[in-house]
């Protein structure tokens, strides 16, 4: 598609985008010579920062658009939303990909990742499970995946074959986003003095699930809101349907922050936790429960009823945010609630953080501007 | 954490997806564990301490081989109840506190607290942590990754991290001199301790210590040993004439062990893999199903459109051809009428010629 003019490679955003990857290698060559006190904050107290809150924690969840809308168009036939799938797997396994670079340069020693797989396996761990779910669902997703490359490539019989997976890999994909997705939250499971009662609960992996489930589709909202600016002349999808869809996944968004608001207000009863509202921690609580849980779900089930897409489209941005300081309340902001000392990341740290986003948006760039993600191939038509 | 347990679980995580199960049967199976018996302990009676920092000196040269760096410490150099709550590093593997209890300064002694079942080895994705049977629990440098989720799941704050070292970071903690014990020796700070506030031996001896002690004088103590029962009871031990709070340890640990409070959720995996197959194949099964009866009811909206067409012509070929039957059958009247007036106008000529000829 349109070879000529697109593919310049000195332009502003190819600039900004290697000025901030070239800081980083530079970051990450101090990290990996230095070790992580020369470009984190960690300490003994916090030993896990940015780099697990953002990359990993919010990575895998904003991720979780992938087997959201893939489930919702092959295994519950909401057909309609079909040309939002491809851009969501894709999102999905880069974010995945990201994830695991971001936890590569948070372990200690990173050569040691299939440990727990060939060496010695602690199935005890949450942490494992997470680990285990993670590494194969990113396989699931690279399957997900291949079609907009062999369709590229022209490699027709290869393409049948993993169309004929379709649906039982959007299967096994569901079962390991259940699994790992709230996983993430059983890591804290085993830290109920660490972590503060209101962000605590035994059922947090639920709350992991569920807020996941909110997070993915938002995602998908705010990805195809910026895809369909930047790749117009890509999308066949007419800006009606787009707005259709987007008016549906609001429906759908609202639901999910609805069940999740329901989640949490009945967490704060079966703990009797309500008394902790009025103290500093829960003003800060309940900015993140109305703000961000509470106030989007309106906002969604408005723009759904009045047609607002672009309320939608901002809800969506401001749910992907919400969930994103839900992670970090519960990986370090109420984690060590009762201490005195503070976690805040280093510059390095952000920038690292910064630059997985930015490495994440060139791939999906390159490959979008290649490869039938916006479009259906027109040798494909209506095939898959 | 027993041997047979874990060596079960080893043998049973050998394959990929028998990994899961085992981690589930584990977490449904924890039941509560007393721990080994004749395991060691450790005493620290608060009430004895001078907070001379003897332990800290100690622990630091005993341990000299195994720390990149000793911390220096000076005995005698007390530490102050202002003085910003010091933690254990990789440097000092113990450290001793001050707490201000009204116009009294109460010492405490800080490290790894041995749990009977500790969360560190429940949370070690590659099962670099051994309770050993004499008590102590072992970290295996060689087979850690580097998470820092036991530092982060400790309650007590007891592990620290190598963060300096970018090749080899290990995770740091009290060994409860281990290597000693085997030698028949007691542990660096017990042997160092002047005042006798470091009390070494048999887990359950020092319980029976400690209860002799808060018996003889009740007005010392706070009526609790610390260790005894929290998250299922730990080989260190601590005793102290205020509430522990006050110095440090907080209150509300619940005697569940947190490995039963944190993996219990793992039970959950089996059923997910054994039950979403089903589930999801049915939801596909209902699309699957209302898509066939959308596409059948469309299919009948035809035919059944089709047969009225096809009927409407029908009655109007009907009519049409009635219509042609009647305008035949004028035409056919008309014609019959036109011959007969012909008929009688050739006659009348006929009979006016013939009349005219005669």
């Amino acid at each position: 598609m349109s070879d000529h003019t697109e593919h310049r490679w000195v332009t502003p955003f190819n600039a900004v985008a290697a000025m901030i990857m070239g800081v980083a290698a530079v970051i990450l060559f101090l990290r990996f010579t230095q070790g992580l006190s020369a470009t984190t904050n960690l300490t003994h107290d916090y030993p896990w920062g940015l780099w697990i809150g953002f990359d990993v924690m919010s990575g895998v969840a904003l991720a979780a658009g992938g087997f959201t809308m893939s489930a919702a168009v092959y295994l519950f036939g909401m057909k309609e939303y079909k040309p939002v799938v491809r851009p969501a797997l894709l999102t999905a396994f880069l974010g995945y990909s990201l994830v695991v670079v971001g936890l590569l340069v948070d372990l200690g020693r990173p050569w040691r990742l299939p440990f727990p797989f060939f060496r010695q396996a602690g199935p005890t761990s949450a942490l494992f499970e997470v680990a285990l779910c993670v590494g194969l669902y990113l396989n699931v997703l690279f399957i997900e995946s291949t079609p907009l490359a062999l369709e590229w490539l022209g490699f027709k019989k290869l393409r049948k074959i993993v169309a004929s997976l379709t649906i039982a890999l959007t299967v096994f994909g569901v079962i390991l986003s259940t699994m790992h997705q709230s996983s993430l939250g059983a890591l804290f499971a085993i830290t109920p003095t660490k972590l503060h009662p209101l962000w605590y609960s035994e059922h947090i992996p639920v709350h992991f699930f569920v807020s996941a489930v909110a997070a993915g589709i938002s995602m998908v909202l705010v990805e195809s809101a910026l895809s369909h600016k930047v790749f117009h002349h890509l999308a066949e999808t007419p800006p009606e349907q787009m707005d259709k869809i987007t008016i549906g996944l609001a429906k759908g968004g609202a639901v999910v922050l609805a069940t999740y608001f329901a989640i949490k207000v009945v967490d704060l009863s079966l703990g009797d936790k309500w008394h902790y509202l009025g103290t500093g921690w829960g003003a800060w609580y309940l900015v993140e429960l109305l703000g961000f849980v509470g106030l989007p779900c309106i906002l969604y089930l408005i723009g759904f009823r009045e047609r607002m897409p672009r309320l939608i489209r901002w809800t969506a941005l401001w749910t992907v945010i919400g969930i994103m300081l839900n992670r970090f309340n519960v990986s370090f902001i109420a984690f060590n609630w009762q201490l005195e000392t503070r976690y805040v990341p280093h510059w390095m740290e952000i920038w690292v953080s910064v630059a997985l986003v930015t490495g994440g948006i060139v791939v999906f760039r390159w490959i979008a501007s290649r490869m039938p993600v916006l479009y259906e191939h027109p040798e494909y038509k209506g095939m898959h | 954490m027993s041997v047979s347990r874990r060596k079960f679980l080893q043998g049973m995580a050998a394959g990929g997806a028998t990994v899961l199960t085992a981690g589930a049967a584990k977490a449904s199976s924890i039941k509560h564990f007393d721990g080994h018996p004749g395991r060691f302990g450790l005493l620290h009676d608060t009430t004895l301490c001078v907070g001379c920092r003897s332990c800290e000196k100690a622990c630091g040269e005993v341990n000299a081989d195994s720390l990149k760096q000793v911390a220096a410490v000076t005995v005698g150099d007390k530490p102050k109840v202002d003085d910003k709550k010091r933690r254990v590093t990789p440097d000092s593997l113990t450290v001793v506190n001050a707490y201000a209890v009204g116009d009294k300064v109460v010492y405490r002694k800080h490290q790894c607290m041995h749990c009977n079942e500790p969360c560190c080895a429940s949370v070690c994705l590659v099962h670099a942590f051994e309770k050993t049977p004499e008590g102590p629990v072992l970290y295996d440098p060689d087979m850690c990754m580097g998470c820092r989720y036991c530092v982060t799941a400790c309650p007590y704050y007891a592990l620290s991290y190598e963060y300096d070292d970018p090749v080899t970071p290990r995770v740091m903690r009290c060994t409860m001199c281990l290597p000693r014990i085997r030698e028949g020796k007691n542990p660096g700070c017990a042997d160092a301790c002047p005042t006798g506030a470091i009390t070494f031996g048999k887990r359950e001896d020092l319980i029976e210590v400690a209860r002799a002690r808060l018996k003889k004088s009740p007005d010392d103590y706070v009526d609790h040993i610390f260790g005894e029962h929290e998250f299922g009871g730990t080989s260190w031990l601590t005793l102290a004439g205020t509430s522990f709070p006050n110095v440090g340890l907080a209150d509300g640990y619940t005697h569940t062990s947190l490995p039963e409070i944190g993996t219990g959720f793992l039970s959950v995996v089996p059923l997910v893999i054994t039950i979403y197959p089903g589930l999801l194949a049915g939801f596909y099964a209902f699309s699957k199903r209302a898509e066939r009866i959308g596409e059948e009811k469309a299919k009948a909206a035809v035919v059944e459109t089709l047969m009225q067409a096809d009927e409407e012509t029908k009655a109007k070929l009907a009519a049409a051809a009635k219509r042609a039957t009647k305008d035949k059958e004028q035409a056919i009247a008309a014609a019959v009428k036109k011959a007969l007036v012909e008929a009688e106008k050739k006659a009348a000529q006929a009979a006016a010629k013939e009349g005219a000829s005669s």
